[in-house]
């Protein structure tokens, strides 16, 4: 809003501006309908799915979607693919919780104590120099080779390759916010560095750790099929989606559905998080806020 | 009407203005054909309730009018309704804007776009953002020329060239393959002035053109302009929310508050004889006009009066103070903002130090205050050095000297609220507890004049002056003796500062404080301040009692600056 000295009364608190403009935004709206979905679909899996995941009809492979008892369908070993994917949504939301926890949990701190303390900057930037110089790909096949490929394994894999970007964006939003006059005035008053920056830095920061976190949830999903599909991550008869289309190729033209549906599901989740995300960054804007 | 006016504004003011040639006013002047005629102008924003209402003005060709208002008046929604160009869902719901007989209000995009630039020139308020930094200042005003169908490179280079020289700008043929960054914040302005008059417009609007600037290249910008403008018989409409500016440099004065217009008249009627209430309130508060006009040396020297019962000891002793800073990409290169500053300030009197961009003060006020290290010198506070001592003392003399911000937006952590925020100082230092806190702050809400209820409220609930007394509610709030405040009332429109600057009185006189006072506005130095320490590139050019300073001041920098306080012509 341009001219704000209209605004009425009473629509000043943050938290009533942010939940108002996400109501204005039909697409953000949406996106959130559909994370409820799917968050409800992860939650409920063993309510949802008809049967489990990795229990096996001989006798009806390859279904068509709409059969009877299968609504999706069937795969090559005659597993329902409603219920593997109703899982398979579980295991990706699982990884990329994990992933967005390990990358808020250290990138947070290390992004506020480098914006803050120009000394420590150049470690912790170095630190994020070396780590991105690593594709993730290259993080995963060594922990998987030290480890054992594993959901968690994934998660570590995925949240490591993400925390310079959290790094990043903490320390970017740490030095705006470093230089504003209520910094220095809480200076004035002898306050600490480490109470300016939890006390000051981090709730305005806040906004932009969550959006950072709505954009690396998406990209932790599909780098978890990714995982999956190459054998990296979660290993079978677990399901995942990417364990699912892997499993799909090799019958892709004799039963496509079988690769579709998980493809729309990886789709679908990334879709939610990204509409909403950009809702929510649209709600946090300070441009768009009533700040004059 | 319109001839009154000239001949009023001639016969009393008949110094720099008249210099410039009127022989496009006076050939058009009552002509009864005006360029510009605003009827019953209403605009909406959405479907809510009009935010102009009924604003109508005309004006002749050649005349330069001002609209004068704090923020909030609609001054900029008018230019934005005549520019079409209202922010988000802002529409004009009614009423007629007629350009030369041509309805602005009804007319379609495609005819505005031809109207932008040929027959209404923009000279935007802030010169930082409004050029494209990565665009070279020529090609920025070639891009000008060629939207006004010019077409022929070399002519548009030639022309751009000549707009530049026009403006001002030395060396205009090299100067135009730079890029905005190389340029100062007055030549910026010179830039933009030329690109508004790139199309040779019938109308220029000038939006708070020099209020991001220092007062001296105020003063020569707008000379410029005006010249350019009188030459050219360009009308001018002038948006500004400073009284003696638009006196000085306009024919007429339209006074706008929530939406309406309250008052049209010369700047004599205007600032001598204002009809209206809050006209009246609106000159009373304008520290220009103010300064102007009180040149009873009584009330200057009263203060004088309460530094003799206070005692001539000083809270505050700056000697010798040094501050280099290293030049980015010259290996040792130093700068240095500050150079062999020394004053002292007595306990309960108000110090201000005056000075323009650039001049250092900012950066003394930091080493006072703790927040830098002196190069060389010292920054004395009952003796002693906040960085030169540490702990216990140095928390001691943290809560004798207190801040208060320029910007009562960048100074409240927005994510408080301002019983949270009032108490922080107390929350740091452990003074009390939970209830006793509670009960200081409700005494601090009280003693700024601000009802109890905000306390849970948050600083984006608020408005700038109210923003303000929380911020100074805060610095009051471990009962300083030193209140340093940076540009405090600087970010204010008229009227609210000039209650602040009564609140500061008040308080001064009750809690027996010290002000020192950072400040490029001199007629706020004259309304508070005892002594006035005048800076100039880090040194001191001039100091001493505001008496001696004003009236008989000894430095050629400190006579420019008071040259330069708009609404000086009509102290007289």
């Amino acid at each position: 809003m341009a001219i704000t000295e209209i605004r009425p009364a009473g629509l000043g608190s943050a938290r009533g501006r942010i939940w108002k403009s996400l109501h204005g935004s039909p697409l953000g709206l949406a996106g959130g309908a559909m994370l409820v979905v799917v968050v409800l679909v992860a939650v409920l899996a063993p309510l949802i799915a008809p049967y489990s995941p990795s229990e096996v009809h001989f006798a009806t492979p390859f279904q068509k979607p709409g059969t009877v008892g299968f609504l999706l369908g069937t795969d090559d070993l005659g597993r329902d693919i409603f219920s593997r994917m109703v899982y398979g949504v579980r295991a990706s939301l699982e990884v990329g919780a994990l992933c967005v926890l390990l990358s808020v949990v250290i990138g947070t701190p290390l992004g506020l104590l480098a914006g803050y303390w120009r000394w420590l900057d150049a470690a912790v930037s170095r630190l994020t120099d070396v780590t991105l110089a690593f594709p993730f790909l290259i993080i995963a096949v060594g922990l998987a080779a030290i480890s054992g490929p594993s959901l968690a394994n994934a998660a570590i894999a995925l949240g490591i390759a993400h925390i310079p970007t959290m790094i990043r964006v903490v320390r970017g939003e740490t030095l705006r916010i470093k230089e504003s006059d209520f910094v220095l005035g809480a200076q004035t008053m002898d306050a600490s560095g480490l109470r300016i920056i939890f006390t000051h830095v981090l709730p305005n920061a806040a906004s932009a750790i969550i959006v950072q976190a709505t954009v690396i949830m998406p990209v932790a999903v599909i780098g978890e099929a990714l995982l999956s599909f190459l054998g990296l991550g979660i290993q079978p008869p677990t399901p995942s989606l990417g364990i699912m289309l892997s499993d799909a190729q090799q019958y892709i033209f004799r039963s496509p559905t079988a690769a579709i549906f998980p493809g729309i599901g990886i789709a679908l989740i990334c879709l939610a998080f990204n509409l909403f995300g950009d809702a929510l960054r649209d709600a946090f804007d300070p441009t768009s806020s009533s700040r004059k | 009407m319109q001839q009154d006016a000239d001949i009023t504004v001639t016969a009393t003011n008949g110094s720099d203005r008249r210099r410039s040639n009127p022989a496009g006013r006076s050939g058009h002047g009552d002509a009864g054909d005006p360029l510009l005629q605003v009827r019953n102008l209403e605009v909406r924003f959405g479907d809510g309730d009009p935010v102009l209402h009924q604003v109508s003005f005309d004006l002749q060709r050649g005349e330069r009018v001002a609209i004068v208002g704090q923020s909030g008046s609609g001054k900029s929604t008018t230019i934005g309704a005549i520019l079409r160009l209202l922010p988000g869902n802002g529409r004009i719901s009614g009423g007629s804007i007629l350009l030369g007989g041509k309805d602005l209000a009804t007319a379609s995009d495609g005819e505005m776009r031809g109207i932008r630039g040929k027959k209404i020139g923009l000279v935007p308020q802030d010169p930082m953002s409004n050029l494209n930094p990565s665009m070279k200042v020529g090609a920025q005003i070639a891009d000008a020329l060629a939207a006004n169908g010019m077409r022929n490179r070399s002519a548009i280079r030639k022309r751009a060239v000549e707009l530049l020289t026009e403006a001002g700008i030395p060396d205009a043929g090299r100067r135009y393959g730079q890029y905005p960054h190389e340029f100062s914040g007055g030549m910026r302005q010179r830039v933009l002035i030329a690109i508004a008059l790139a199309g040779s417009p019938d109308l220029l609007i000038a939006d708070e053109p020099t209020s991001a600037l220092d007062v001296t290249v105020q003063r020569q910008i707008l000379n410029h302009l005006q010249t350019l403008v009188d030459a050219h018989g360009t009308s001018l409409l002038f948006i500004t929310h400073d009284l003696g500016l638009a006196a000085d440099r306009t024919d007429r004065i339209i006074v706008m508050a929530e939406g309406r217009i309250v008052e049209v008249g010369t700047p004599r009627q205007i600032l001598l004889d204002p009809q209206e209430e809050y006209t009246r309130r609106l000159v009373a508060a304008a520290p220009s006009a103010v300064a102007a006009l009180d040149t009873d040396p009584g009330r200057v020297l009263e203060p004088a009066a309460v530094t003799a019962t206070a005692g001539p000891e000083d809270i505050l002793v700056v000697r010798n103070l040094v501050k280099e800073f290293a030049l980015r990409g010259q290996r040792g290169g130093t700068v240095k903002a500050v150079n062999d500053v020394s004053f002292a300030v007595q306990r309960g009197t108000t110090t201000a130090v005056v000075g323009e961009s650039g001049s250092g003060k900012t950066t003394v006020a930091r080493i006072i205050l703790g927040l830098e290290q002196a190069t060389g010198g010292e920054a004395l506070i009952d003796g002693r050095s906040i960085t030169g001592s540490n702990g216990a003392q140095r928390r001691m003399l943290r809560r004798k000297v207190q801040p208060v911000f320029q910007d009562p937006y960048g100074s409240l952590d927005p994510t408080y609220s301002i019983e949270r925020l009032i108490d922080e100082p107390l929350r740091i230092f452990k003074v009390g507890n939970r209830a006793s806190r509670q009960q200081r702050v409700a005494q601090l809400l009280d003693a700024v004049a601000l009802p109890r209820t905000v306390a849970q409220r948050r600083p984006n609930e608020l408005s700038g002056g109210q923003r303000q007394r929380v911020a100074i509610a805060r610095a009051l709030a471990l009962e300083p003796e030193l209140l340093i405040c940076d540009e405090a009332v600087s970010a204010l429109d008229v009227l609210v500062q000039d209650q602040i600057l009564e609140l500061l009185a008040d308080l001064q006189q009750r809690l027996g404080l010290t002000y020192l006072f950072i400040t490029h506005d001199l007629a706020v130095v004259r309304q508070i301040a005892t002594n006035v320490v005048v800076m100039k590139s880090g040194s001191v050019v001039e100091a001493g009692s505001v008496d001696k300073v004003f009236l008989a001041p000894d430095a050629d920098y400190t006579k420019e600056l008071l040259g330069a306080i708009p609404g000086a012509a009509f102290a007289r």
